[in-house]
């Protein structure tokens, strides 16, 4: 098996002209269990860990730019977890430190899991994700990209480079369900984004279907309902109806981790939770952010 | 070594350090997977990948083009036996004509890499026809026959009293509980080394080099001295490591090509390749007078066996004769049924029947005590077993039975405070994954004791050998004891230098088959049983070094004692260092320690078939997420029954280790199968507690009431923690939901989508009752 090492984007590019069916490794915490687990034998591996364009993060206006290759842990970091606390928080979830310390936010998108952890905050966040290749780049939506299990739309010798999301949008909340307290697979997850000034709430909902679904009619049922000036819902019994909405955009399955049944009713519970805590948050409630060490 | 730092000489009693445990620390420590020699070839085992089908044929061909493949091996290729097993040999070396479960191997395959080997093995062409896999255990019994020898396994009924004896208060359930993995670390892995004599040399890691030995030689059609076991560096077992895993098939490929061959399993592989905790499904009737005594206990009890026997027959035994568990019950009907299926065959785990047991007679006290209005502890304690008390078996309780004193100590613990607005997020149930709501979490306590019986028994002497050799000082100890990480290797040495007075004390290298058996690592045996050993050869050395100094200087060996490495007399009058005291001498003494006879049962299930029995018990605190079903278990206090401490840290070790498995069986730990596949073979979904699941816990008391029988008065102390630390868990969460949750592990769906809407019940205990007039 050969392995590429390539420092810059154009020595990946060329490592894929030599080798047309490499496989891209960001981070490897998928990718090296296939491996160990015989399911998978890649002819070559394009190793994407040195290259320079993929790391790091910047601010351009209103955005943040995310190179690909930006680790969990680097994700909670301080200045990152109150620019995108739902990726923050969602990172917190991801593994333990070590998963943290090596996977990759790139490599969340390329692996196209539905239970993908920081999936479900970037389709709230209506993220870009900006992919390139020789012949040039292109910018796409998550739903643009991520098409199946594990299925994306990336053409041969093309990479995920970056991430672009707003920076600092409203309010954010991310919670996750698994079977046990720390280091486990989404059951199902859910990504909530108020955003004030825009008066829309969005949600998105993981491992309840072959890709993140976006609960649109959730979504705008309660945007409507809430008094935008005073931060409130109108009526409290509207929540019902949200969690219902959730509930319904939901097509989970059953498998060996859950049942159907569960995924769907755990996305509404997580759905209210997260819009209770977003509207308690700014409206002098008690919720208080826990600090994290991240 | 920088071990010396005064712990290495600590005697019993005292918390002395492991001499193994700054090299594993340090990752120095060889693991049987570490094992290397040069010129080696890999091996791989072809397995089924279905639960039942019928083999048509092997075509080989094509593996054996792959350059660097050396060897591929069937069935027609074993020499002796085809079949092997630790009770009986049902079990197929390969499998041939016909697969009963998913992983069955099927061929074996040796190459220069073990890449090599795994292609080769991607290569061999079986052609199945796949079978409908019988995979429901209760109707199993019934079922058309899937192995010549049926679909029974073994069938123990205890019957005792009067039959129609009736109590004014009665209550029933129907309880289960799932197939738990040991999720032992070290994944299986040996080195088999073909020898000049024809024979052949495996380092294997595995919990009784003897019994292995017997089961090889009649497969490899060899002599049992032309069979050599020596143990490798073993990372934990639990029960996984009693039936053979790869034994027969490594030796076969290393005989077969005259090189070394070494094998390691994948965690897949080892999901697939070792027996599991056998799955039960429990229905229990539960009389009692107006007082809250027990008037009789009706059992039924299947448990899963797979497709093979393993050790089904004793963990059958073991469940019907702890069926009411550690109570005084006149009257009992009990019949425990062990069923053979198409799902992964079942066997020794940590608790071996008792647990299963367990989680469906403290269910019932609680249901019993709710009925009786009762309080929970007041009915256990109420029915408490006590020393002269007869078990349903008829057997006398003749040892130490300190069951109140292990329910009264463990109660009174004081409770954990409770849940602060402070409380960081991550301490709440869902913990990291931050969906709990404080308003939406509700506090619940739960109370269980058990039984657990110790050695073997049903009239079977596993009795163990150890060899002290005492020379130029130093005390030299060999025994086939296998250690398993549970400590025995500091025991050995504590209780040399306790009986040797201090004396400088070397294992030898860990167990072979060159010197007798030490039985197995299992049944909560090793202390008594290699510990009486070791102390016996030692007496026997100390007697011989006495005797002869005591001729040579005329004072009565009464007088003479050995303290901190030398002879003294009581007069003063010889004070000599113990490497002149045998003059050059070398004493040496072998000793086969036994415990007392057992019987088997009779028809009925009656007779004396246990040497001991230990108890313990485990009050849970838990923190359940109403809405979601997540669970957060806070503490686990706890009291047992320990005979004497012998090693404080090693004994804290065994009841920590035992709750987490406990705490994972109450919540998490399951091998999910579909139509008898295993869908999770590997910790990414075979969930084990981590840090955040794992709660503090706190030691009530340590009964010490040295055991008569036992050689050091200590009680073997691995498996009580096991034994009932699911039930309490469970129980608590009862008490929090005011659900009846009865099957273990609890599921978050159990709880989120139970129907009714679950609501908080004051206190612990029961609260669906299915009481019958």
């Amino acid at each position: 098996m050969t392995v590429f090492v390539p420092a810059c984007l154009e020595e990946a590019f060329d490592a894929f002209d030599k080798c047309p069916d490499a496989q891209l490794l960001a981070g490897g915490t998928d990718f090296m269990v296939e491996v160990n687990f015989a399911l998978r034998r890649p002819p070559a591996v394009v190793c994407l860990r040195k290259v320079e364009e993929l790391k790091g993060w910047r601010l351009e206006h209103a955005e943040v730019v995310l190179g690909a290759g930006i680790t969990y842990a680097e994700l909670m970091g301080p200045q990152l977890s109150d620019l995108l606390p739902g990726l923050a928080q969602a990172s917190r979830t991801v593994g333990s430190p070590q998963i943290r310390n090596a996977g990759t936010l790139g490599g969340n998108l390329g692996t196209a899991s539905p239970a993908g952890d920081s999936l479900p905050v970037l389709a709230a966040l209506d993220a870009r994700i900006v992919v390139a290749s020789k012949k040039g780049r292109r910018s796409l939506g998550l739903d643009e990209l991520i098409i199946g299990p594990k299925r994306t739309t990336l053409g041969p010798g093309e990479v995920i480079v970056e991430v672009r999301v707003p920076a600092a949008l409203g309010s954010q909340e991310f919670l996750k369900v698994g079977t046990r307290n720390a280091m486990v697979i989404a059951v199902a997850n859910v990504a909530l984004v108020v955003d004030w000034a825009g008066q829309s709430v969005r949600c998105a909902l993981g491992s309840v279907g072959p890709v993140v679904i976006r609960a649109r009619d959730a979504e705008e049922f309660i945007s409507s309902r809430i008094d935008w000036a005073r931060r409130t819902l109108t009526d409290e019994g509207d929540v019902a109806e949200f969690t219902a909405l959730v509930r319904s955009a939901a097509r989970p399955i059953d498998d060996h981790r859950s049942t159907a049944d569960y995924r769907r009713h755990a996305v509404g519970v997580c759905a209210q939770r997260a819009l209770g805590r977003v509207l308690a948050d700014h409206n002098g409630g008690t919720w208080e952010q826990t600090s994290w060490a991240s | 070594m920088s071990t010396a730092l005064g712990t290495r000489r600590r005697r019993l009693g005292e918390s002395a350090a492991r001499p193994d445990g700054v090299p594993k620390v340090r990752g120095e420590f060889a693991f049987s997977s570490d094992l290397f020699s040069e010129g080696m070839l890999w091996g791989h085992i072809v397995r089924s990948p279905h639960p039942a089908a019928a083999i048509r044929g092997i075509d080989v061909s094509e593996a054996l083009r792959i350059p660097g493949v050396r060897a591929v091996l069937t069935s027609d290729d074993v020499p002796g036996r085809k079949t092997y097993g630790l009770d009986y040999p049902d079990q197929p070396v390969f499998a041939w004509d016909v697969v009963r479960y998913m992983g069955e191997p099927v061929a074996a395959v040796a190459a220069v890499h073990p890449e090599t080997a795994r292609r080769a093995a991607a290569a061999i062409i079986v052609d199945y026809a796949p079978t409908e896999p019988l995979t429901d255990p209760v109707a199993a019994a019934d079922a058309e026959p899937i192995h010549p020898l049926g679909n029974v396994l073994h069938r123990q009924r205890v019957r005792t009293g009067d039959p129609d004896a009736a109590g004014t208060v009665v209550v029933e359930g129907r309880y289960e509980t799932g197939m738990q993995d040991q999720a032992q670390m070290g994944p299986e892995s040996g080195l088999a080394i073909p020898a000049e004599d024809g024979g052949v040399d495996l380092y294997i890691a595995t919990q009784w080099l003897h019994i292995d030995q017997e089961q090889m030689a009649a497969c490899l059609a060899l002599p049992l001295e032309k069979v050599r076991l020596h143990l490798a560096g073993v990372g934990g077992s639990f029960g996984a490591r009693e039936d053979l895993s790869m034994q027969v098939q490594i030796c076969l490929l290393a005989l077969r090509t005259g090189r070394p061959v070494k094998m390691v399993y994948s965690r897949e592989e080892s999901f697939l390749g070792h027996v599991h905790r056998h799955p039960a499904v429990m229905w229990y009737r539960h009389h009692a007078d107006a007082g809250g005594r027990l008037v009789k206990v009706e059992a039924r009890i299947i448990l899963d066996g797979g497709a093979y026997l393993s050790t089904s027959t004793a963990v059958t035994m073991n469940a019907a004769c702890m069926a009411p568990g550690p109570y005084r019950v006149p009257n009992a009907v009990v019949e425990a049924v062990a069923v053979r299926t198409n799902n992964p065959p079942c066997g020794a785990m940590r608790g071996f029947g008792a647990v299963q047991v367990c989680f469906a007679y403290e269910a019932q006290m609680d249901k019993l005590a709710a009925a009786l209005g009762l309080d929970p502890v007041e009915l256990r304690l109420r029915n408490a077993l006590k020393p002269g008390d007869s078990l349903i078996t008829g057997q006398v309780l003749r040892g130490t039975a300190p069951v109140a004193e292990v329910i009264r100590t463990c109660v009174a613990a004081p409770l954990p405070a409770g849940v602060p607005m402070t409380t960081a997020e991550l301490e709440l149930p869902g913990g990291a994954g931050r969906t709990a709501d404080r308003d939406r979490v509700r506090r619940g306590v739960g109370f269980a004791v058990g039984i657990k019986n110790l050695l073997y028994g049903g009239g079977f002497d596993d009795y163990s050998s150890a060899r002290c050799r005492l020379e130029d000082g130093v005390a030299t100890i060999t025994c086939a004891a296998v250690e398993v990480g549970q400590g025995f290797v500091t025991l050995a040495q504590q209780i040399a230098r306790d009986v040797l007075g201090g004396v400088d004390v070397v294992l030898a290298p860990p167990g072979t088959t060159d010197i007798g058996s030490a039985g197995s690592t299992s049944a909560s045996r090793q202390t008594w049983m290699s510990g009486g050993a070791v102390q016996a050869a030692c007496l026997a050395v100390r007697d011989r070094l006495l005797k002869s100094v005591s001729s040579r200087h005329g004072v009565p060996q009464e007088t003479l004692d050995i303290v901190d490495g030398r002879v003294v007399s009581l007069d003063g009058q010889v004070d000599i260092p113990i490497s002149e005291a045998a003059r050059g001498d070398v004493l040496e003494e072998t000793v086969d320690f036994h415990h007392a006879p057992t019987a088997e049962l009779d028809v009925d299930g009656q007779g004396d078939a246990f040497v001991s029995f230990a108890f313990a018990a485990h009050r849970a605190v838990v923190d359940v997420d109403l809405d979601l079903g997540l669970v957060r278990v806070l503490e686990i206090a706890t009291s047992q029954d320990v005979g004497r401490v012998l090693n404080p840290v090693q004994l804290v070790g065994q009841l920590e280790g035992g709750i987490a498995q406990g705490v994972g069986l109450a919540v998490m730990e399951e091998i999910v199968l579909d139509h008898g596949r295993v869908r999770n073979p590997s910790f990414t979904d075979y969930v084990i507690p981590t840090a955040l699941d794992m709660p503090p816990v706190h030691i009530a008391a340590l009964i010490e009431e040295p055991e008569p029988g036992s050689p050091m008065g200590a009680k073997g102390a691995g498996e009580p923690p096991m034994v009932s630390s699911t039930a309490a868990v469970v129980a608590a969460i009862r008490a929090a939901t005011g659900l009846e949750l009865p099957r273990a592990p609890v599921r978050p769906q159990d709880i989120a989508l139970a129907g009714s809407g679950p609501g908080p019940v004051a206190g612990s205990g029961p609260i669906t009752q299915e009481v019958s007039p």
